[in-house]
């Protein structure tokens, strides 16, 4: 089956971030439909799209937007996440440098519907092609009306703002971005309140990803049949399962050949990805593992490259879940003990710093690895990383956020999934460091 | 009523309280153990210490637990709340935390001021573990000695709580305090500049759970543990906020605010707390004295007291009207009592004021905004009134003379010659005489001082006693709002110097030993809007006056 991909349509035609092609090409008609329909339906039309968040965490986006109180005064707020910093995750990046007016769409969209007359878009500060593309369409979306007072004579207001981030992690953490967006450090809010209840400035906010907002353009323009044939329905043994419909952007990197991001239905494979898609591992070597979706999900073992990529398939072999879906290919050629000890020093350094078991358990667990990689490793310090990985995050309620579920993922599931390697690298005393600059690095 | 279950046994929650799972287990007896959470500031739930199980209990009995742990401070209950705080997987949780705050802590205890009350040094000995895991080396971060004028930070023993952070975000409103970096190198800083020296800034010292942020004033003064405590009040101004006195060796080290919901709620301000000095002063008066012509001619307490009570008495005969007593708004309620019972006693005419009222500025309200200015929810007040118990003297002088008379009044009837004899007794550490006022004292015939410090008054005194500091005696102060509380003698005071009550009795020929609960009850019989005290124990917390509001506002009388 042949499949169209529809959120990259654009990307890589000639000036495809300008309004003016976007136009040509039918942008802002769904906009145009929404304001012609009532909030509350626009509402349905996403909830019962199936749309879940593309930000990582999969929550029914049209859900979520229900949660916002009844008869509110307001203000409510949307805040867009474009804080893309899970490693290896570049779809929104290409979504916002290559056709901007399809977020800003979607964006509209969303606004309308909850309620929202102001947008902000808190965007990595690395990013900067995107700061300056979607600066430029949020600017022309300005002067042609689309944003501003009274759009399209609807009597809809809307003002988008873009605002920069200064380079953290935690800043894509949903109340860590609100905090950061009111201008403080960015340290996780403890929930309940949600931000649906009380978020930015203290006001119902909805927070949700750049390309879930590609998704609800596409969802209006195309609507929720299109929409649900493609993806992976609800697994009828799983009555919490909410499916995996729509179009989803693969990021792939790594030891691959053809690296990049592509557009194909939910569900596909890490192997399909792999060969189909990214050109097969590089150098023709195996693949040793795939990370299934940014770092924090944990890693795919070889055995298990055949794991649909949807938002259910990776919890199944003891991924977190889908993240990002941004594949990382592994080589056989590459030591895990290596790749974890990154992953450690990614998260240590990111750890906000606020819960005592995040920010201790990451910096140790970095310091653990160091001194493995320096030979001077023993095997109870596997049983030891289990442990004080196995102590931190959510899931055992002992953090304020997830970020350390997703620092400590990792670490559980190399040590499970590839122990015996682990074990071998600490008995025949290798050492991947041969001075005490990287454990000193870990400081 | 609602009804909690903490670790299987049920307490009572009243119907209009707001409690987190910490205070409803502290109703059970039940420690959770904490860092970050403070009744008085928000909730970060951060520290990660007081993580518990929480359930429900159903109206059928059965119990269903949450899968998850929760943080106490964060998790309000409502009847039926259960919560377990001593169950295997809480007590993997509390060690695993304190192993994580111990990780890049030093255990630099036997050099560390916090020492022997340190949060982490009693909880890892209740909840930890009994070695560390790690084996790489810790992290080490510069020392700040300089956070404020007051204040140093030993930034390597920080846990990172953010109370500190919080409290001059929130009480103070002042917000010098802030992290800086990330995750496990985060420290407590202060802008470039701008140090943390606001009036309360003290109080983070107290906050501080380890022994991250240290007095100046007492850093290396002694080990916590040869303290000797004792619960008084702050005499610093007339907020009377409730204190704890350490002493060691008769020598007096610090003052720390104890809670008292009543009184200030849990802070005191830096005035308070470090304005105690003038009680070790060299200045202070030590032996009796009794001149004439100028020259001492006795330093004997024995002989000092028929002493005075001839000269008052050859006074009284020769005009019976100029007799004269001030009593000091620091003196405690049992000592104006006993003075004023004397003086009334000599002299039915006798005439009782009250000493200077020292009034700085205005009300100093917390927390400020970020122009200065006093937020509308007043969380702490440094009041104005710089004397701790105008309104204990008030009231007595009140019950025994009807009306209030001031001290301005006094020197004005001395240049008049209406008074010729005049006993004072004084307590006010800063000079509450001037000179040119004490010139106007040159006509007295008669001057007994008896005080604390030497003073204008002192040197033209025909007697000198000295008396006690507010940390070297016991009695009552009843502050701006009529709460009575009892301060303690904490430590002696030095050389030959006596508590004023007990000089006032020897003085008074009264029976018995001073002792403050007894005197206490006596009070309560003779001054009803004092009729509080005859409790005679006043506890740790004091008790409000009844009829606080009758002393409000004397009557102001001229002589």
């Amino acid at each position: 089956m042949s499949f169209e991909p529809t959120l990259l349509a654009r990307v890589g035609k000639p000036d495809s971030h300008l309004l003016e092609t976007y136009r040509r090409d039918g942008g802002y008609q769904g906009f145009k439909k929404a304001l012609g329909m009532a909030p509350v339906d626009v509402i349905n039309e996403v909830k019962n799209s199936g749309l879940r968040g593309r930000g990582g965490a999969g929550f029914p986006t049209g859900l979520k937007w229900t949660f916002l109180p009844k008869d509110n005064p307001g203000p409510i707020y949307l805040a867009i996440n474009a804080d893309e910093s899970e490693p290896a995750t570049f779809n929104n990046r290409i979504l916002m440098e290559d056709d901007p007016h399809q977020v800003l769409e979607g964006i509209a969209i969303s606004c309308f519907a909850i309620k929202s007359k102001t947008a902000y878009i808190y965007l990595r500060y690395e990013y900067g092609r995107s700061y300056r593309r979607l600066k430029q369409a949020v600017d022309d979306c300005y002067a042609a009306g689309i944003f501003g007072k009274n759009i399209f004579g609807s009597g809809f207001d809307l003002d988008v703002v873009l605002h920069r981030g200064a380079a953290a992690y935690i800043c894509g953490e949903e109340t860590g971005l609100i905090e950061s967006l009111e201008g403080k450090r960015a340290w996780p809010r403890i929930k309940p309140p949600f931000p649906a209840i009380e978020g930015l400035f203290r006001k119902p906010t909805i927070v949700n990803n750049i390309e879930t907002m590609a998704c609800v353009k596409q969802i209006l323009d195309r609507g929720i049949e299109w929409f649900k044939s493609l993806g992976v329905p609800p697994d009828p043994n799983n009555p919490r399962d909410a499916g995996s419909y729509g179009p989803k952007l693969y990021c792939i990197s790594g030891h691959v050949n053809k690296p990049g991001c592509v557009e194909l239905p939910m569900g596909i494979t890490a192997r399909q990805l792999i060969d189909e898609h990214g050109g097969g591992v590089w150098k023709g070597r195996k693949a040793k593992a795939v990370v299934p979706g940014g770092i924090s999900m944990g890693f795919l073992s070889a055995s298990e490259l055949d794991t649909p990529l949807d938002f259910n398939g990776p919890g199944k072999v003891g991924c977190l879940g889908l993240g990002t879906a941004a594949i990382t290919v592994i080589d056989d050629e590459t030591s895990m003990v290596d790749v974890l000890f990154n992953c450690a020093r990614f998260f240590s350094h990111e750890s906000c710093g606020q819960c005592t078991p995040c920010r201790e358990g990451t910096a140790w667990m970095h310091k653990i690895l160091a001194r493995i990689r320096m030979g001077e490793g023993q095997l109870r310090d596997l049983d030891l990383l289990t442990e004080v990985a196995g102590s931190m995050g959510i899931i055992p309620g002992t953090t304020i956020c997830g970020l350390s579920d997703g620092a400590a993922w990792p670490i559980k599931n190399a040590i499970k999934k590839f122990r015996p390697e682990f074990e071998e690298y600490i008995n025949t005393g290798r050492k991947t460091v041969k001075s005490a600059d990287a454990l000193m690095a870990a400081h | 009523m609602a009804t909690v279950l903490v670790n299987d046994k049920s307490v009572e929650i009243g119907p209009s309280e707001k409690l987190n799972c910490i205070q409803a287990a502290q109703r059970a007896g039940v420690e959770i153990p904490s860092y970050c959470w403070h009744p008085e500031m928000s909730v970060v739930a951060s520290c990660r210490m007081c993580l518990v199980e929480v359930g429900d209990k159903k109206p059928d009995g059965t119990i269903a637990m949450q899968p998850k742990l929760f943080p106490g401070c964060q998790t309000p209950v409502k009847d039926g709340t259960v919560i377990v705080s001593n169950s295997e997987k809480v007590k993997a949780a509390q060690k695993a935390t304190l192993e994580y705050l111990l990780l890049n802590h030093p255990l630099d205890c036997p050099v560390c001021d916090q020492a022997g009350e340190c949060g982490l040094q009693d909880y890892s000995y209740e909840f930890g573990r009994g070695y560390s895991r790690l084996q790489e080396p810790k992290n080490i971060k510069p020392d700040k000695d300089y956070i404020g004028d007051q204040i140093t930070l030993f930034t390597d023993r920080c846990i990172m709580c953010t109370r500190c952070v919080r409290f001059t975000r929130e009480i103070s409103g002042t917000a010098e305090l802030q992290v800086i970096s990330r995750g496990t190198h985060e420290e407590i800083d202060i802008f470039p500049g701008d140090p943390c020296n606001n009036k309360l800034a003290g109080n983070v010292v107290d906050l501080c759970p380890v022994g991250a942020l240290c007095s100046k004033d007492f850093l290396y003064e002694q080990r916590v543990w040869w303290l000797k405590t004792k619960n008084s009040v702050c005499p610093g101004c007339s907020t009377g906020c409730s204190i704890t006195v350490d002493q060691n060796e008769d020598v007096l080290y610090r003052l720390k605010p104890r809670v008292n919901e009543q009184a200030q709620g849990h802070f005191m301000c830096d005035e308070g707390r470090f304005g105690w000095k003038y009680v070790q002063s060299e200045k202070r008066l030590k032996r009796p004295e009794q001149r004439a012509n100028g020259q001492v001619v006795s330093r004997d307490w024995e002989t000092i007291f028929p002493a005075i009570r001839n000269a008052i008495r050859d006074s009284l005969i020769r005009s019976p009207n100029k007799f004269a007593a001030v009593i000091s708004p620091w003196a405690t309620v049992e000592e104006a009592y006993l003075l004023a019972t004397y003086a009334k006693k000599l002299s039915p005419h006798a005439k009782l004021a009250i000493g200077p009222v020292r009034v700085v500025g205005e009300d100093d309200l917390y927390p400020k905004d970020v122009h200065g200015k006093p937020e509308p929810k007043t969380k702490f007040t440094i009041r104005a009134e710089k004397c701790p118990n105008r309104r204990g003297v008030e009231a007595v002088m009140q019950q025994m003379q009807g009306s209030v008379i001031e001290f301005s009044s006094i020197l004005e009837g001395v240049s008049r010659g209406e008074i010729e004899a005049l006993y004072i007794l004084g307590g006010d550490p800063e000079g509450w005489i001037s000179d040119s006022d004490a010139t106007k004292l040159d006509k007295l015939k008669l001057l007994v001082v008896q005080d604390l410090l030497e003073s204008a008054a002192s040197r033209k005194a025909h007697f000198v006693l000295p008396g006690a500091a507010w940390a070297e005696k016991d009695g009552t102060f009843v502050n701006h709002n009529g709460l009575a509380q009892a301060i303690h003698r904490g430590v002696r005071g030095p050389e030959e110097a006596r508590p004023d009550g007990r000089i006032l009795m020897e003085l008074a020929e009264k029976k018995g030993m001073f002792h403050a609960p007894t005197l206490r009850k006596e009070i309560a019989g003779v001054v009803p809007a004092l009729a509080a005290l005859s409790v005679g124990e006043l506890g740790e917390l004091g008790v409000k006056l009844e009829q606080a509001a009758a002393v409000e506002k004397p009557q102001l009388q001229t002589v």
